[in-house]
């Protein structure tokens, strides 16, 4: 892609600014690293980072029906949310994959905010659109609105503190508060993409540099440090959290992800629901599982997953595990393999490197 | 030795020519855009080369990238440091961080390769 038809967050020029290392990415301009991603993922998983996450989309949907078109694109039960509670869920196709993974925020009664991936955003809105005939309900792309800023690691709440009015303590895991931050009225959510605690912050697009300096200002005696998308990937996947475009998509099934804890299918119709119910009863061809490789060559994103020499699979995601100094993945095996402590092999530049399968998530913090 | 005395390709190695012998590694641009390494395969002693084969391999945490020989010859020596701290080759990448070296067939072959200015030239130095 071009570079001048890259897409900008409103905090570009500050990452420019910092010396931030940018690529496109999805079809935005965004900083992948500022010193560097161990440094960067280290310091979330002991102290704090900070992302600017606003190339993530965000589409309200509201009106009396709301509840009921959300009920039957996504395959999670939107009736369990409360206001001020958040939802992981999947919009899905009639074949029971992903259109994409995304958060649903209950606002308040027949008021919704859905935080889509950022490569999918359009995709998302047109498919809410077009399934939103016939109910009662507004669709609004409002991605260019907002900024979006992940506020990541054990210090982040000793950090947001001085900058706002709001109880932090009181906001639970996958809930949210309507609150100030430095004067700014935000949404302060309890949420995000690392595998630690941490906040994901929106607010107007033209306050984005007073709420990212501020928290900078703020973390630094807590060793706060700006991370890029670098980072973001290595510590999702420790976490084994999913990457639309490399671990999901829409030719893989929400059961296949192994995401069944997202799907409900008590809950009534919903699209795919048919698909997923038969995929159930006749039992699934493979499932996503997370694998270690013994060898120091990292097993990366495509690459030929082997079993007694023939190929069955192909990884979805592979790293460095900077935390577990190790080489972790994801990657979709046949059922009979998808055992922890199941050895396969993966083709690495044309050797079969050895391989077995680990529980998952490969990182847990402690509680 | 300074990076003006090296020679460059365009795949972002560079080579000091002494004699007979020359010292190969990447260039500090290539290690910037690689991030942290976290791997380096080298390649064997006394295995020939030709320019432009695949020496090895260098991993960072984001990517993957092939060391092509910048010229042809036998490789003498390696680099065995790497295994152990591939981080040199971020914090020193025309110096301690060297990937290997190759005794040459042909010593005026490096004399086709780019010199300091032209290397600067091609990554907008």
């Amino acid at each position: 892609m071009d570079d001048r038809a890259l897409k900008t967050t409103p905090l570009n020029r500050a990452h420019r600014a910092a010396g931030a290392r940018m690529v496109a990415f999805a079809g935005w301009d965004m900083p992948v690293q500022y010193t560097g991603v161990l440094d960067e993922h280290m310091a979330v998983r002991t102290q704090a980072g900070l992302f600017d996450v606003s190339h993530m989309g965000e589409i309200e949907v509201r009106g009396a029906e709301a509840e009921a078109l959300l009920q039957h694109v996504t395959s999670n039960d939107v009736s369990r949310l409360a206001s001020g509670r958040i939802q992981y869920t999947a919009l899905t196709t009639p074949e029971g994959t992903f259109v994409d993974d995304l958060l649903v925020y209950e606002r308040g009664d027949a008021d919704y905010l859905l935080v889509v991936n950022a490569g999918n955003a359009a995709k998302d809105f047109d498919w809410l659109r077009y399934h939103a005939k016939g109910f009662e309900v507004r669709v609004e792309n409002v991605s260019d609105a907002y900024f979006q800023i992940a506020l990541q690691g054990p210090k982040a709440e000793a950090i947001l503190k001085p900058l706002t009015k709001a109880a932090l303590p009181g906001i639970k895991y996958y809930a949210f508060e309507r609150a100030d931050v430095s004067g700014v009225p935000c949404l302060v959510s309890r949420t995000g993409y690392t595998g630690e605690d941490g906040f994901e912050i929106y607010g107007p697009a033209e306050a984005a540099e007073k709420v990212w300096y501020a928290l900078l200002g703020s973390g630094a005696p807590h060793g706060l440090v700006p991370a890029g998308l670098a980072a973001r990937d290595t510590l999702r996947l420790e976490a084994k959290m999913a990457l639309y475009g490399n671990d999901i998509d829409e030719t893989t099934s929400v059961l296949e992800a192994d995401l069944g804890w997202i799907l409900k299918l008590e809950k009534g119709e919903f699209l795919g629901r048919e698909a997923l119910v038969r995929q159930k009863g006749e039992g699934l061809a493979r499932k996503l599982v997370g694998f270690e490789t013994e060898g120091r060559a990292v097993a990366r994103h495509g690459y030929p997953v082997l079993h007694e020499g023939s190929p069955v699979g192909s990884v979805t995601s592979g790293t460095f595990s900077p935390y577990l100094k190790k080489n972790i993945g994801l990657a979709y095996l046949p059922l009979a393999l998808a055992t922890p402590g199941t050895r396969f092999a993966i083709e690495i530049r044309g050797r079969a490197e050895p391989a077995v399968v680990v529980p998952t998530p490969f990182y847990k913090r402690a509680r | 030795m300074s990076p003006s005395d090296l020679r460059y390709t365009k795949e972002h190695e560079w080579v000091a020519v002494d004699g007979a012998a020359a010292t190969i590694g990447i260039t500090d641009f290539a290690q910037a855009e690689l991030g942290d390494i976290v791997y380096v395969e080298l390649p064997e002693v006394g295995r020939k080369v030709a320019a432009g084969d695949v020496l090895g391999t260098i991993e960072s945490v984001k990517a993957v990238s092939e060391i092509y020989a910048p010229v042809s010859g036998t490789v003498s020596e390696i680099n065995a440091s790497l295994a152990q701290k591939p981080e040199t080759i971020n914090t020193d990448a025309q110096g301690a961080g060297w990937i290997c070296k190759i005794a040459l067939a042909d010593p005026r072959e490096a004399a086709s390769l780019m010199d300091a200015a032209a290397y600067r030239a091609l990554t907008g130095g």
